[in-house]
């Protein structure tokens, strides 16, 4: 991998002109969904003109869980190989050590981010990664399918799970046999844990761990929203749910075979490209909820860019970390990408609510986004997310009621706290 | 792997051993001195961190503080929590009830896998040796799958098995087959079921190549005896083919029992995490870099090192396998 990567960057560096000052050769790492690759591409080609260095691209997986396992190898290794690592918003508390404190190379632009994502980042008194993207998701739905059978935008989970049973069933009566109600993250994954705890909170189920370390998710609450998710596999919901991951879920979406979806942002933008059978025929709200007087969670999403420690190149990969997060380049993405961005002024930038109006609609959601606990339960958070996920799979995939897994994931919850986090 | 027995067939008849001469004494002294180089090699890159994971696995170390482990004893393969109520209970690899399911999914694969593989191995060998028109590029086209990096075959069997798009669901709806797709490497009855289908297309060549060579060292006198006598094909394919390739067919059986106990990849990429296809690899990949278990999952890998040796040496003595190469 070493040598790979040094060949690749004596490749790249090779094809920049000698007599430009100290060119450092960078790489930054980053898992690529959607256009993600194709703008941070661009991007870094233009920092390359600007300054001289050469910056590769290392590409993962579209898993954050596969991401963060890698990460851990080189970080442990105390590998120099990557600069700029592309973090998971759930992930600084457990890695903090490896990175170096941006706070004093940003002091001068930090007041103008959106507050809740930078203490997202804050461990103590550090800021391991400076915010690049926000995410909180949404339902997307058929408009097109809703106004020609006559149903609205639900409300509630219940609603959403009648009105797609409506759909797809005069759907496949018309003779459109592929056609299914909804489409989510049902794979055994860290994308499983957003989904879920989406449905529980706003059944009023609570979190999985509460912010003061408490653990009260086995309740009758989270029971009913996790049984009423269990219904949905194999009736409005293919059996395949259960291994989808986002990629997953877009591709029958954006084939136009489902009515309903719940994504991250990312997917806006590419159901209205132009090779995209749904384009201008689907709509997004904010996800329903667990009832009447209730109220929608979003699953707080999102990635940092943070400089390791063993990197020998610090100075340039701050550069280029403020680079990819200014102004200019935030606007880009969010208008390319739909990324929701990390700084404020963004949102209220007149060409990006004329290109991609999803961005300022989704302010409020994003602010409102629900953190998952991974401040909480600190070093531990992989497993305690691993738990979770494993008892809403098996419930859903007819291991034991919803009542019986929560049961026995409280426990081995507690077990994992011991005396404390 | 020689199968004829005329080298080394000294010794088994002599009751007492000749006092080795001073040549013997010479050879065996070089031949040391020419596996030396191999030897440390083998220590450096394989004993060494066999020793560094079973240390692991007594200590509390955690992947990115490997220099703070502490040792703690057997904790992480068995440890009696004790209420001081006179009540209690086992925590521990050993009594994890999630390890030893992860333990039974990979003997399951391991046994059913490399049953079916060498049974269309040697179905196929028998072909590949008759002679017939074409049977060159025969072979090599049953070699493909094999060439095939597993993790790209693995990749490419979850999309031919993908619910929605996939073409083996469309195939068999159109055969009549099934009705409604189904969801192959989602769902936990049909998971495991997937990844062995997957298993055996990809690893039948190499059980058919193994036998194949196995079956070019029968001497053909034999067929030509059987013939003239008129033995009918079957009965010579019982009593003289079979015994004849025997030896090669077990030691291609363990070689790949040896693989399919380690299986990892194609697991981790074709289905979900769940305890329906978890192996003893995917566990213990779980523990070291996933979860802040690096002790646990070290304990994990060493366990799973003594269940393959375990079972190697146990296939090796129940089949009487002949390693050394002389007469039984």
């Amino acid at each position: 991998m070493k040598r790979h990567l040094a060949f690749l960057t004596a490749l790249a560096g090779a094809t920049v002109l000698a007599g430009t000052a100290i060119a450092a050769e960078l790489n930054i790492v980053h898992g690529s969904v959607g256009r993600d690759q194709e703008i941070l591409r661009s991007q870094l080609d233009k920092f390359e003109a600007e300054t001289g260095h050469t910056v590769t691209i290392v590409s993962m997986p579209e898993s954050t869980t596969d991401q963060f396992a890698q990460y851990k190898l080189w970080l442990a290794a105390q590998s120099s190989d990557i600069d700029v690592y592309r973090l998971d918003v759930i992930w600084a508390p457990q890695i903090e050590t490896h990175f170096i404190d941006l706070k004093p190379h940003v002091e001068d632009i930090i007041d103008d981010y959106v507050q809740g994502a930078i203490e997202s980042q804050m461990v103590g008194d550090k800021l391991v990664a400076l915010p690049m993207f926000l995410g909180a998701p949404a339902l997307y739905y058929r408009s097109d399918l809703l106004e020609k059978h006559g149903k609205d935008v639900p409300a509630t989970w219940q609603e959403m799970t009648e009105t797609a049973k409506a759909i797809m069933e005069a759907e496949r009566a018309e003779g459109n046999e592929d056609m299914w109600g909804f489409v989510f993250q049902g794979a055994a994954y860290e994308g499983l844990t957003c989904n879920a705890q989406e449905w529980i909170a706003s059944f009023g189920g609570g979190r999985i761990v509460e912010n003061d370390g408490t653990i009260a998710i086995n309740n009758p609450k989270a029971a009913e929203a996790i049984n009423l998710a269990a219904s949905w596999v194999g009736d409005i919901a293919p059996d395949g749910v259960l291994n989808y991951k986002e990629e997953d879920a877009r591709g029958v979406f954006q084939s136009g075979n489902s009515v309903f979806m719940r994504n991250w942002n990312y997917a806006y933008a590419l159901g209205n490209g132009d090779d995209s059978p749904i384009k201008g025929k689907f709509g997004v709200s904010t996800l329903p909820t667990g009832g009447e007087g209730m109220e929608p969670a979003h699953t707080l999403g999102g990635w940092h860019l943070g400089v390791s420690k063993y990197s020998e190149n610090q100075e340039e990969a701050i550069e280029l970390v403020r680079f990819l997060n200014n102004y200019e380049n935030q606007k880009e993405r969010a208008i390319v990408t739909s990324r929701p961005p990390t700084l404020t002024a963004v949102y209220e930038d007149p060409e990006v609510a004329a290109e991609q109006e999803f961005i300022p609609l989704w302010k409020p959601v994003v602010d409102g986004a629900l953190p998952r606990p991974s401040a909480a339960t600190k070093r531990q958070y992989n497993e305690v997310s691993s738990e979770f996920w494993t008892a809403v799979h098996d419930t859903m995939s007819g291991k034991g009621t919803a009542e019986e897994n929560l049961a026995r994931l409280e426990a081995r919850l507690q077990r994992l706290k011991g005396a404390n986090w | 792997m020689s199968l004829t027995s005329d080298a080394a067939a000294t010794g088994a008849l002599t009751p007492t051993k000749p006092k080795a001469s001073r040549l013997s004494r010479e050879r065996i002294r070089s031949a040391w001195l020419f596996l030396a180089p191999m030897l440390i090699v083998l220590a450096a890159v394989a004993l060494y961190p066999l020793y560094r994971t079973i240390y692991f696995s007594f200590t509390d170390a955690s992947l990115d503080l490997l220099g703070e482990a502490r040792w703690v004893g057997f904790r992480n393969y068995l440890e009696y929590l004790d209420y001081g109520n006179g009540q209690g209970e086992y925590f521990g690899l050993l009594v994890d009830a999630r390890w030893w399911r992860s333990v039974w999914n990979t003997v399951w694969f391991a046994v059913v896998s490399v049953a079916l593989e060498t049974v269309f191995g040697l179905i196929i060998a028998l072909v590949l040796f008759r002679k017939f028109p074409g049977r060159v590029w025969v072979q090599a086209a049953v070699l493909i799958p094999w060439a095939i990096p597993t993790i790209v075959s693995a990749r490419m069997w979850a999309w031919m098995m993908h619910d929605q798009f996939g073409i083996l669901n469309d195939m068999l709806e159109r055969v009549g087959l099934i009705d409604t797709p189904i969801a192959w490497t989602a769902s936990p009855e049909t998971a495991m079921i997937a990844v062995i289908i997957v298993d055996v297309w990809k690893t039948t060549p190499f059980m058919a190549l193994l036998i194949l060579a196995g079956l070019q060292m029968v001497p053909q006198d034999i067929y030509e005896a059987a013939k003239l006598d008129g033995v009918p094909p079957f009965r010579l394919f019982r009593k003289v083919t079979l015994p004849l390739i025997m030896p090669a067919v077990l030691v291609a059986v363990v070689f790949r029992a040896l693989d399919a106990l380690r299986v990892f990849d194609i697991i981790y990429v074709m289905t979900p995490n769940t305890d329906s296809t978890r192996s003893m690899s995917v566990f213990a990949r779980e523990n070291l870099f996933d979860f802040d278990q690096f002790a646990y999952g070290s304990a994990a890998s060493t366990l799973l090192f003594f269940i393959i040796a375990l079972m190697t040496i146990s296939f090796i003595y129940l089949t009487r396998m002949n390693l050394e190469g002389d007469e039984r």
